[in-house]
């Protein structure tokens, strides 16, 4: 007999005669408690992500570009991976070009073997954006896909998000239902709360443990 | 790594460790100091009662409704991961699973091994499994790192480096790292993230646990805040998951509330940083994300729970750790006393189906029965009516049948006859009342040393009457009866 | 017990049973009976009195039934089932006698009130008379404050005291909220908290003694905890309690002193001083 059929057999067994128990979720205990008026959903996510060292910033849809190289301007940076296939990526590359910006524009558009050891350790920022937002956890969604790949906002030091101000769900239950995630999933669905930490010495807070030591989010106004 | 025996090889009973524990006031100061706050950080992050028993109640009901049916929920979990594209591999003991997982990287020729934190991967010891066949298998959450380093085992399943201050931290990196010595927990931290991020690039392998397995989806649902989860999932090419028959949920809406129970009793957060939902191993036009991803469903004894209703309770547990934060016990002698993976409230209720109860004797008795863990358990486990339940088990004669593995572990013919005594004593009014009575009139022979009681208290001495008598003479004064 | 499942079958998953609905409290009866628990029987037996004291002061008669002994706790949380069940059903017919059951402590209360039924599931003769010695058991200060619904004059002079509530009588019945409420009816008298207040004080019945390294490290920090606490004294409604502590205290040659609630409470209302009787 394989495990398989053993573990399946007793657990049959230790049902015997039972009758499984309904589905008698109620939904309204994770909505009611979590729903915000629409002008304060943004003031919601923000506040909680500045809680955990998150830097929030709301701009302009056409503006954002130059924020983004303000950013790292200031913070003397090399370079910024993105990701040049997307839509935003599009808008980034062409600002980045009229304005001859000095700092490298990397394009993750290979595979990671190609570049494990740049990607590890010579990167210093990333530019990602996101399917949306949860105002009751402070928490960004992304779905990476081939055009934006997974590793793009966990290995870099400083992980820049765009969020679209009309994307931000009040809760993780009616970001699922709206965005429909029952009926398919991507290989990999992130929420993202903050840059990553530890408090596993002393419990004393330390950020950039394994990931982003920085998170910026970029409010994009688009209502 | 130098040839120190793990802390869970350790000689001695509970007993003895816990005394040991109780003497060493840096550990007693770290475990309060920390439970402390711990303790602060849930009440916090759930300021509406209401609100939290609610979720609570839908919590056990989530859980309750998965285990009711748990092998139909398996089975459709294996048929939705491995059209993702996940191979589902099961196994009933540490050993299969441990030979399964080193099968996975021996057909990878794989050496290096990162982990992710994995109280399962804890259970198999898997380790120390794979080190003895010449595979580097690190731990990369930063508290695991450091008891690894130091050749112990996490004494708490969320905090696993809470007994050790920076100090120790600091010189465990200078003896084994070759770093300067440093009271900065940043830059402790520091040192960790940069010989850990060699190790990600690096691994041929990355091992981590699941939080939630949804059926429905066929996804890996997993919790953080450091990020080496997503690194041990998603950098080496190869992503092994380990986990539990529990861990599975039906629906996908269903991790909703289990995570903010999670998160916010664990913690206090009302999210972690991370929360990573895996639905298969990277697609051919992907650029990043593992080659291939396994699971191992592991059963190691939690069929054996599952087959007595009452104790398939302890399989809601979804690891968040209250329970021992909030346990007098737990706070006073620390995770290692328990010798065991899972220390604490719940340890002691889910350990005895894992190993037996002649390896945890001492166990289910190590409890005031104060109802700290049960009154604070997001999935509403009745943790002190279980060990009530183990109790019962393990004082059982052999001979009865005992219902959990090793049941009778305790049984004392001698125990059973004072207890049989007892009941003579409580049962017999006559007999009763002539015990009164010799024990107040001969209060002053009370021994000065009575057991185990006089170590911590002065000897109880009776009073000059008992309130039988005092009863009988006041009501009979009152014209009562 | 059959509205704890959703279905009856011996193999069917659990689930955590509702939240208990408020206690509806009946009228002040003119009769009860008073369960004085061998603890109080043997090392309280004032404190035992003072209860019955109490409740004559509200008008009501108390029946001390003489083959009373003990509720069969000890048994039971030590894992000797069937010697509980002898005990319990010796009480359970003696107390079912459709009288109020007043019991000057918690735990037993709570065992009466709790765990009875776990310890007769599945036999439905004797599962009636335990729901109905549930319904009928009042914990001490419970049954002062919502079935007499006292209203007292504080005789007594400014004092200070902390209140130490068992852990399964505050988790089970909400016993430290009545014992609160009593004490805040004095005026004379100030509660004052003390550090870690809902933390066990170690006694947990036999544990103390299975496991007197841990629960003398519990009592230490309790008993600690209650001196620095700038209280006169402590009181509480559980005897087990009061054992522990008292006895660690006087081990520890510290002159605080806990007392069972009944007694500070009748010395308060009756404005009698009386010296504990050694």
């Amino acid at each position: 007999m394989s495990a398989r059929s053993n573990i399946l057999n007793k657990l049959r067994a230790g049902l015997a005669g039972a009758t499984p128990r309904p589905d008698d979720f109620d939904e309204r205990l994770v909505t009611e408690p979590w729903q915000y008026p629409p002008e304060e959903r943004i003031a919601r996510l923000q506040n909680l992500m500045e809680a955990v060292q998150t830097e929030v910033h709301s701009v302009r849809g056409e503006d954002w570009p130059e924020t983004v190289a303000g950013l790292l301007a200031r913070r003397n940076l090399n370079n910024l991976l993105y990701a040049p296939e997307t839509g935003h990526g599009t808008q980034l590359g062409d600002y980045w070009r009229s304005t001859e910006q000095a700092i490298e524009l990397l394009a993750y558009d290979r595979p990671v073997e190609d570049w494990k050891d740049t990607l590890f350790w010579s990167v210093d920022a990333s530019i990602t954006g996101t399917v949306g937002g949860i105002a009751a956890t402070g928490s960004l969604v992304l779905w990476p896909d081939r055009h934006e790949p997974r590793l793009m906002s966990l290995l870099p030091p400083l992980h820049i998000a765009l969020l679209r101000a009309s994307q931000i769900e009040d809760n993780l239950y009616t970001m699922m239902q709206r965005h429909n995630w029952s009926s398919g999933l991507p290989t990999n669905a992130l929420l993202i709360s903050g840059p990553s930490k530890t408090a596993d010495i002393e419990q004393v807070l330390a950020y950039g443990a394994h990931g982003p030591k920085e998170l910026v989010v970029l409010v994009i106004e688009d209502e | 790594m130098s040839q120190r025996i793990p802390v869970t090889e350790l000689t001695g009973d509970f007993r003895q460790r816990a005394e040991d524990a109780l003497g060493d006031d840096q550990l007693r100061t770290n475990f309060r100091t920390a439970m402390d706050s711990l303790m602060t950080k849930r009440a916090d992050a759930f300021p509406d009662e209401e609100e939290r028993e609610g979720l609570r109640e839908l919590g056990n009901r989530i859980k309750a409704r998965a285990l009711s049916r748990l092998p139909d929920l398996l089975e459709q979990l294996e048929t939705r991961l491995t059209e993702n594209g996940v191979q589902v591999h099961w196994a009933e003991t540490v050993e299969e699973a441990n030979r399964l997982v080193h099968g996975i990287i021996e057909r990878r020729q794989g050496s290096r091994v990162v982990k992710g934190k994995s109280m399962v991967s804890e259970e198999m010891e898997m380790n120390a499994y794979l080190a003895e066949r010449g595979i580097e298998s690190l731990e990369s959450d930063m508290g695991e790192y450091i008891v690894q380093l130091d050749d112990e085992k996490p004494s708490h399943i969320i905090m696993p480096a809470i007994h050790k201050n920076r100090r120790q931290v600091s010189r465990l990196f200078h003896d084994h790292l070759g770093e300067p010595e440093t009271d900065d927990v940043n830059e402790l931290i520091r040192i960790g993230r940069r010989t850990l991020r060699r190790k990600f690039m690096d691994a041929d392998v990355g091992v981590s646990g699941v939080n939630f397995a949804i059926a429905e989806t066929g996804t890996l649902l997993l919790v953080e805040n450091e990020g080496n989860g997503r690194m041990s999932t998603t950098a080496p090419p190869v992503h092994i998951a380990v986990t539990g028959i529990e861990k599975v949920v039906q629906n996908l809406r269903d991790v909703v509330p289990l995570l903010s129970l999670l998160t916010r009793s664990a913690l206090g957060q009302p999210i972690t940083t991370y929360v990573n939902l895996i639905s298969g191993p990277r697609k051919p036009e992907e650029l990043d994300g593992p080659e291939e991803v396994h699971l191992v469903l592991l059963d190691n004894g939690r069929t054996g729970a599952f087959a007595d209703a009452q104790m398939r309770q302890t399989l809601n547990c979804i690891r968040c750790g209250a329970c021992m934060n909030h346990c007098p016990v737990y706070t006073r002698v620390g995770g290692h006393t328990y010798g065991e993976v899972y220390p604490g409230p719940i340890g002691k209720i889910v350990t005895p189906h894992m190993v037996g109860l002649h390896k945890v004797p001492d166990h289910p008795s190590a409890s005031s029965l104060c109802g700290a863990c049960g009154e604070v358990c997001p999935v509403k486990i009745p943790i002190p009516e279980l060990l009530q339940r183990l109790r019962q088990e393990n004082v059982k004669n052999p001979d009865e049948a005992p219902k959990v593995k090793d049941g009778g572990a305790k049984y004392s013919r001698s125990e059973r006859l004072v207890w049989g005594l007892w009941q003579q004593l409580n049962t017999r009014p006559l007999l009763y009342r002539l015990f009164l009575w010799g024990a107040t009139r001969f209060r002053k022979l009370t021994p000065a040393k009575a057991g185990p009681w006089t170590d911590n208290h002065t000897a109880p001495v009776p009073a000059r009457r008992s309130l039988h008598d005092l009863a009988k003479d006041h009501l009979a004064r009152q014209g009562g009866r | 017990m059959s509205e704890l499942f959703y279905d009856a079958a011996p193999n069917a998953t659990r689930v955590a049973p509702e939240r208990p609905v408020p206690r509806h409290y009946p009228a002040k009866p003119p009769e009860v009976i008073l369960f004085g628990t061998c603890v109080v029987d043997l090392f309280f037996p004032e404190a035992g009195l003072d209860a019955i004291r109490l409740l004559e002061r509200e008008g009501i008669q108390v029946r001390f039934p003489a083959n009373q002994s003990c509720c069969g706790q000890p048994a039971w949380t030590s894992g000797y089932v069937a010697e509980a069940r002898a005990v319990a059903r010796a009480q359970l017919e003696l107390l079912d006698a459709g009288l109020p059951v007043v019991v000057p402590s918690g735990s037993c209360a709570g065992m009466f009130r709790q765990h009875y039924r776990e310890l007769f599931a599945g036999d439905a003769g004797m599962l009636e008379k335990v729901e109905r010695l549930s319904e009928q058991t009042f914990e001490l200060s419970e049954f002062l404050v919502h079935v007499c619904r006292v209203n007292w004059q504080d005789l007594g002079s400014p004092t200070r005291v902390a209140l130490h509530t068992s852990c399964s009588a505050r988790r089970e019945m909400n016993t430290h909220l009545h014992a609160r409420e009593l004490l805040d009816k004095l005026s004379n008298v100030e509660r004052v908290d003390h550090d870690h207040e809902s933390e066990c004080c170690g006694f947990g019945g036999t544990f103390s003694v299975r496991m007197p390294e841990i629960s003398g490290a519990m009592v230490k920090d309790k008993t600690q905890s209650l001196v620095a606490s700038g209280a006169d004294e402590m009181v509480t409604a559980d005897g087990g309690c009061l054992m522990n502590i008292n006895g660690s205290l006087d081990k520890q040659r510290e002159a605080f002193r806990g007392r069972h609630l009944a007694s500070f409470l009748w010395e308060r209302v009756s404005g009698e001083r009386k010296e504990e009787v050694a």
